[in-house]
């Protein structure tokens, strides 16, 4: 169940994405967010795409990997084409069908969000899986720390975030293990009415809820073992810094940014 | 019912970056009614073959027959609910599994899903629960009261309610105490024996192994590496210290006395009374001449 959803999981690697400075790529995707909702030409989306599509190739993840680990997404993305398609009335009546006129608009239309969907999933699931859970949380609390000066708990947060991150593949694997066992006890997790499968859920959630308490408790507990108390005065391993090629990547960002607010209508 | 491996590869993740081959080219045949030990270091794919032997996966290539069960790549079987009915798994740390309110009804919760009257069920459950060396005064207590042993025999009580034909065995004594361990292992052998069961044990106990089993595969690298009768297979200690493995202590203190006395014991699995009296017999024997 686990292997077909990509979303999050992290692929090891050693190209010039996988290199970046956590910061940079953080960044540039935050801005490509925005920047996707501005195109509103043909000229702005394939800049975009071009962009996204040429990141994907650099990081030599295999492009089949990451179309197939969008599968769930792509229903969404499907969904959304459609669902304009027949709402959607600008322009001249294409063709009808099952009793829907298609509009020459509403295609267009369709095709645009579709594209402004695919490409914020790409990007954004580019950024896990090019960038290992440690160093993103490391940016986050590096790009949060002026918030320290109103107090903010930016060490605390970004501790927590790195917990979580770092016990998905955990429980992951926990849950794994223990629906294997329910299976072997006779539970059907994949076939059956609805209400029986939601039914089937609780003898996977009590033992998932109880270990992870125990983990949780343990953790803790080995933390204290170990002198932890917060983050005041903690030096780091790993620092981060800014390097030729991430100014390059930014400068190559804003090229991109300048052709889409120049080609858009 | 008869455990057949017929060329069976298994990956993992396939056609991702992740793929990694778990089983490679495996064939081996387990008839009916055997002990069987399985033993390899971490990682020699035990956990991945026990997965087939109920069909939770099926192989990437080659053939499973359980009994008249049959797994294959391109089709599962349409009963595979009846097929884990009759083969249970203990699986590692089997504990992890209790969900329900009190111990009886996570002992029923298996039955229940194969669809078994609650009547024979109340009767199964008297009678697995001295089995397991549990009190019934605990049954209406949470499983989550319960010591850690006592945990691990309310699982185990739980597949043993499903009365399978074939039991599996996944580490099943792996963080209990030294005499809880052995309580267990008994506890297994006297149920082989008398229900006639087909037992599979995954272990890395060299002691269980020649202790309960009647036929030993050991694994590396999820490829076969040596197979056949404990007393054969047991006492190669080059071949097995290639694999990170050792001779199960007692061929140990054969080799030794060997080489100190220059006198062959052979290892007949024999218990530890039995070498005492060879070893005394000798000494006795050859004391006066010294």
């Amino acid at each position: 169940m686990s292997s077909s959803l990509i979303i999050g999981q992290y692929v090891p690697g050693n190209s010039i994405v996988h290199r970046l400075d956590p910061r940079t790529k953080i960044t540039v995707i935050f801005f490509f967010v925005f920047i996707v909702f501005f195109a509103n030409s043909v000229f702005s989306y394939a800049t975009l795409t071009v962009f996204a599509l040429t990141t994907v190739f650099i990081t030599r993840i295999p492009i089949r990997y990451i179309m197939k680990g969008l599968t769930p997404v792509w229903f969404l993305i499907v969904f959304t084409f459609i669902l304009h398609l027949i709402v959607t009335k600008e322009g001249t009546v294409l063709f009808h069908i099952f009793g829907f006129n298609i509009y020459s608009g509403a295609l267009i239309q369709g095709f645009a969000i579709s594209m402004r969907f695919f490409l914020l999933i790409l990007v954004t699931s580019l950024l896990t899986l090019t960038t290992t859970p440690i160093e993103i949380t490391d940016a986050i609390e590096d790009m949060l720390h002026p918030l320290k000066k109103i107090k903010f708990p930016v060490h605390e947060l970004a501790l927590m975030m790195s917990i979580s991150l770092r016990f998905i593949p955990t429980l992951m694997q926990e849950t794994e293990k223990i629906s294997r066992a329910q299976a072997s006890r006779g539970v059907d997790f994949k076939t059956g009415p609805l209400k029986e499968r939601i039914k089937a859920v609780v003898p996977l959630l009590v033992p998932l809820f109880v270990s992870a308490f125990k983990r949780a408790e343990e953790l803790a507990m080995a933390m204290e073992a170990r002198g932890y108390q917060g983050g005041e005065g903690r030096s780091k391993l790993r620092e981060l810094k800014i390097e030729k090629i991430d100014i390059a990547v930014y400068l190559l960002f804003a090229l991109a940014v300048a052709i889409v607010f120049y080609t858009r209508n | 019912m008869d455990i057949t491996f017929k060329n069976v590869s298994y990956i993992y993740q396939r056609n991702t970056p992740f793929a990694h081959k778990a089983i490679e080219d495996l064939s081996f045949h387990i008839p009916s009614g055997s002990f069987v030990a399985i033993i390899g270091h971490t990682g020699s794919g035990k956990s991945t073959l026990i997965q087939h032997l109920n069909g939770l996966v099926s192989p990437s290539s080659g053939e499973v027959t359980i009994g008249d069960y049959r797994l294959t790549d391109e089709k599962k079987p349409k009963q595979m609910k009846e097929l884990r009915s009759r083969v249970g798994v203990v699986f590692q740390y089997p504990e992890h599994q209790l969900f329900e309110e009190t111990v009886e009804k996570d002992i029923a919760f298996g039955p229940q899903n194969f669809d078994i009257s609650e009547t024979e069920i109340n009767k199964r459950i008297k009678e697995v629960i001295p089995k397991v060396g549990l009190q019934e005064e605990l049954l209406k207590r949470s499983p989550f009261e319960l010591s850690g042993g006592q945990m691990r025999r309310v699982a185990i009580a739980g597949v043993l309610a499903i009365k399978p034909d074939v039991l599996v065995l996944d580490e099943p004594t792996a963080g209990l105490d030294p005499r809880g361990q052995k309580e267990m292992m008994d506890m297994f052998y006297t149920m082989h024996q008398e229900e006639g069961l087909t037992t599979v044990l995954v272990t890395h106990s060299m002691e269980d192994a020649v202790k309960y089993a009647d036929h030993v595969i050991i694994l590396n690298n999820g490829t076969k590496y040596m197979e056949g009768k404990p007393e054969d297979v047991l006492t190669q200690q080059e071949a097995l210290n290639k694999v990170q493995l050792d001779v199960p202590e007692a061929v140990q203190f054969l080799q030794s006395f060997e080489k100190r006395f220059g006198v062959q014991i052979p290892f007949t699995r024999q218990s530890t009374k039995e070498i005492a009296q060879s070893v005394q017999r000798y000494i006795k024997g050859a004391g006066p001449h010294e």
